[in-house]
């Protein structure tokens, strides 16, 4: 077994968090860019030129790229020869993401959903474990604004609707958000599963890179059709009418029931912040 | 691009078409959910409100805490629609108009030409730009709701793109 105090799990949350908060992905300035460059709506490219000189000022001064610096979402990996010691692992990453967000001036967006008192300190994080192979842990972290997370939908579509149904729902998700998510938006599509498994789906599909494919090939076909139309929609940056809806679309599947099928569509909006990490 | 001085006169809001960019110089106030629940509180209880409504412009924001030295932190729009039931009442107050991202509801484009208003669309998710344009910052309302609070801005070509024009035009 190896063991790993989990105060080395907070000290990595903490820098993760830091620095997800004022910096995009390199996969998401490349498609800002080419979005950008072949944008055809005045107005558009106007919001697109914008969004990339505040990723450039974000960066240079240090300070939040996006105000909603979101719901620190963590999807955490763990082998299972690995031991962990020290304090509770939600402990952990919430003091990780509690020291985070004060250090880095971050807003703390956290609330009842009742009396919608604020935390004070953006945790509880979400916090998602799963036991694999090996003696490592991997951290994926991902600050999720609620402009776009408001604006995802779950289907549970009957099995005869079949692909078809899967890229309807998903060009239908991003039809109704119009340009209030945030647009061009990252789709993360779940198919499968069950009601709950699938939405974990959606949200594991906006933290792989935006340009990469699903290995399924029948997958990556949902992927590319349904980016095709989406861009087809003409909502364009901010909902100003343009070319790019969409920076990509993401699929992730998993098996589901005779009787089923379910598709989860998770939207990001075009400040795809996320970070990966092995311990 | 188009340079306008707040607060706007009849004049200025006549002359503004939606789909041009321009950008704003001087005081918006910021009012997201929770502050715009409270203040329908006060209106319901016929409180005064500790700040005027009439010829304002509300951002529809929640900033980011100032790191030391700035007026502000990260302050980009949020989304309006979540607004939509109450802004057509406060255009009626006499609101000059709000600034946020993102379509509204046909009931507030028609309060916008109803009452000669205008809805500006910030850029969402351009937070830094719209920090670094505040000068000044200070929370005149509502300070127990934290970034939801109500705060004082003074900006400095705040870019902006008229969204919804008093003649009932819209770029969305």
């Amino acid at each position: 077994m190896r063991k790993i105090d989990t105060k080395t799990i907070e000290n990595k949350i903490y820098e993760m968090a830091l620095h997800a908060g004022v910096n995009l992905t390199p996969s998401c300035t490349a498609a800002l860019e080419n979005a950008c460059e072949n944008e055809s709506g005045a107005a558009a490219k106007f919001g697109l030129e914008t969004i990339l000189k505040n990723a450039r000022t974000a960066n240079e001064m240090q300070m939040p790229v996006c105000q909603d610096t979101g719901m620190a979402v963590i999807i955490m990996e763990i082998g299972q020869e690995v031991c962990l010691e020290g304090k509770l692992l939600q402990k952990a990453v919430d003091d990780g993401v509690c020291r985070a967000y004060a250090d880095g001036y971050f807003r703390k967006s956290v609330c009842d959903p009742i009396t919608r008192a604020n935390t004070g300190d953006n945790t509880p994080a979400v916090l998602h474990t799963e036991i694999v192979a090996g003696d490592k842990i991997k951290i994926t972290y991902l600050p999720k604004g609620f402009g776009s997370e408001n604006m995802s939908r779950l289907y549970m579509l009957k099995p005869a609707q079949g692909v078809e149904g899967i890229i309807s729902s998903i060009v239908e998700t991003v039809r109704l958000a119009g340009s209030r998510p945030c647009p061009p938006v990252y789709v993360g599509v779940g198919i499968g599963g069950s009601f709950d498994t699938c939405a974990f789906l959606a949200k594991k599909a906006i933290a792989r890179d935006v340009g990469t494919q699903n290995p399924r090939e029948d997958i990556a076909g949902i992927e590319r059709e349904a980016l095709k139309r989406i861009n087809e929609l003409n909502i364009g940056c901010q909902g100003f009418h343009g070319d790019a809806t969409a920076l990509g679309v993401s699929c992730e599947w998993a098996p589901t029931h005779i009787a089923g099928l379910p598709v989860a569509v998770n939207i990001q909006c075009h400040c795809v912040r996320c970070e990966k990490e092995v311990i | 691009m188009k340079k306008l001085t707040l607060p706007l006169s009849s004049k200025d809001i006549m002359g503004l078409t939606a789909g041009e960019s321009v950008l704003l110089s001087g005081v918006i106030l910021t009012a997201r959910d929770c502050a715009h629940k409270r203040i329908f509180e006060y209106i319901k209880e016929g409180k005064q409100l500790p700040f005027e409504i009439k010829g304002s412009i509300i951002y529809y924001a929640g900033p980011c805490p100032a790191k030391p030295g700035m007026a502000s932190g990260s302050c980009g729009p949020t989304t309006s629609a979540r607004m939509d039931s109450f802004a057509p009442a406060l255009l009626d107050m006499g609101l000059c108009g709000m600034i946020g991202k993102g379509e509204m509801s046909n009931e507030v484009r028609e309060a916008i030409k109803r009452n000669t208003g205008v809805y500006f669309a910030a850029i969402g998710g351009a937070g830094a730009i719209y920090g670094n344009a505040i000068k000044k910052s200070e929370c005149i309302a509502f300070a127990d709701l934290l970034s939801e609070a109500v705060y004082r801005l003074e900006v400095e070509d705040f870019p902006a793109v008229v969204a919804y024009d008093c003649k009932g035009n819209s770029i969305y």
